[in-house]
């Protein structure tokens, strides 16, 4: 089990780079989400503010 | 209008696309989750040591896919500006601006691990070689398809400048691809051949082709989850995107 994790001798290398590849992806995961929910916050305080004021739906 | 001009239009309309984007991203990202796992147990465990890099190769099983998707999706994105260009179909605009973000992420995996790998089997991080650098010209290109988007207020606007930005710099692809060949390159040739056999044991081949597949159905997830944003931004005003928005407020 050690010998997987020293990768003989390049475990540093190799890890650095899987633990690079999974990192951005899991941020490319969550960066549309987060826009997702910015969205969709956005447009339910616009539906808010027209309802106050009626008037300004034309 | 015929049968298939029906299905585009039906399938690209916002609401449409929007629903089915959520219906299918999911699925993409979970097949690609099982691939990574297949890929990785393939590529870490069962795949042998190589003769001369001993494990450091192992790095290859996340760089070459990175390396195919940042082309794949350049050309994607570039397919796509070219239709949103020439038909103004406002899907193809939205799914190339979508792609640009995922595009980039792939290449600045490719360039970190490529350079991760560099260090202990060249000797150095970085080199002014032909593959390396035009593979950071990528990057760059899609920087600036990002930026060009971003900066213009009108959004359609913006699309038809980033898209036409990014038409122009297909040309830099084939320059990936083929620098190998071209120039004296420190950089290996490529050892995958789709004609004739490839110069690599089947044990390692495997797992690279299951994590290229992966990388692949990855972006798609990825791709429907932000177009899908992009696409109720763009209509926020429309009757559907508010409906959305308030039954997505009930349910938080």
């Amino acid at each position: 089990m050690n010998d997987f994790f020293v990768m003989g001798g390049y475990g540093a290398y190799v890890w650095s780079s899987f633990a690079i590849f999974f990192i951005v992806l899991i941020i490319d995961f969550i960066a549309p989400l987060l826009r997702r929910r910015r969205v969709l916050a956005e447009l339910r305080g616009r539906i808010k503010r027209q309802q106050k004021r009626p008037e300004a739906l034309a | 209008m015929n049968r298939l001009t029906l299905w585009f239009h039906k399938f690209g309309s916002p609401p449409t696309f929007y629903w089915l984007a959520g219906l299918l991203g999911p699925w993409f990202f979970g097949a690609s989750l099982i691939l990574f796992a297949i890929g990785l147990y393939g590529g870490l465990v069962l795949a042998p040591p190589d003769y001369q890099q001993s494990d450091a190769y192992r790095i290859i099983f996340i760089h070459v896919p990175a390396a195919w998707m940042s082309l794949f999706i350049y050309f994607f994105m570039a397919v796509n500006a070219f239709i949103a260009l020439v038909w103004r179909i406002k899907i193809s605009e939205t799914l190339a601006m979508a792609s640009a973000p995922i595009g980039a992420a792939f290449t600045a995996i490719t360039l970190a691990t490529g350079s991760i790998w560099g260090k202990p089997m060249w000797g150095t991080w970085w080199t002014w070689d032909a593959r390396l650098t035009s593979e950071l010209v990528l990057l760059f290109l899609y920087l600036g398809v990002i930026g060009l988007y971003n900066a213009i207020e009108d959004r359609r606007q913006a699309a038809r400048a980033a898209a036409f930005l990014a038409l122009v710099g297909v040309v830099n692809v084939p320059i990936v691809h083929f620098s190998v060949k071209w120039w004296n390159t420190l950089h290996q040739g490529s050892t995958v051949r789709l004609i004739g056999p490839s110069a690599i044991d089947g044990s390692m081949l495997w797992p690279l082709l299951v994590m290229a597949l992966a990388t692949k159905l990855w972006f798609f997830g990825s791709l429907f989850a932000r177009a899908r944003v992009s696409v109720l931004e763009l209509e926020g005003g429309k009757d559907w995107a508010r409906a959305e928005a308030l039954r997505s407020g009930d349910m938080a």
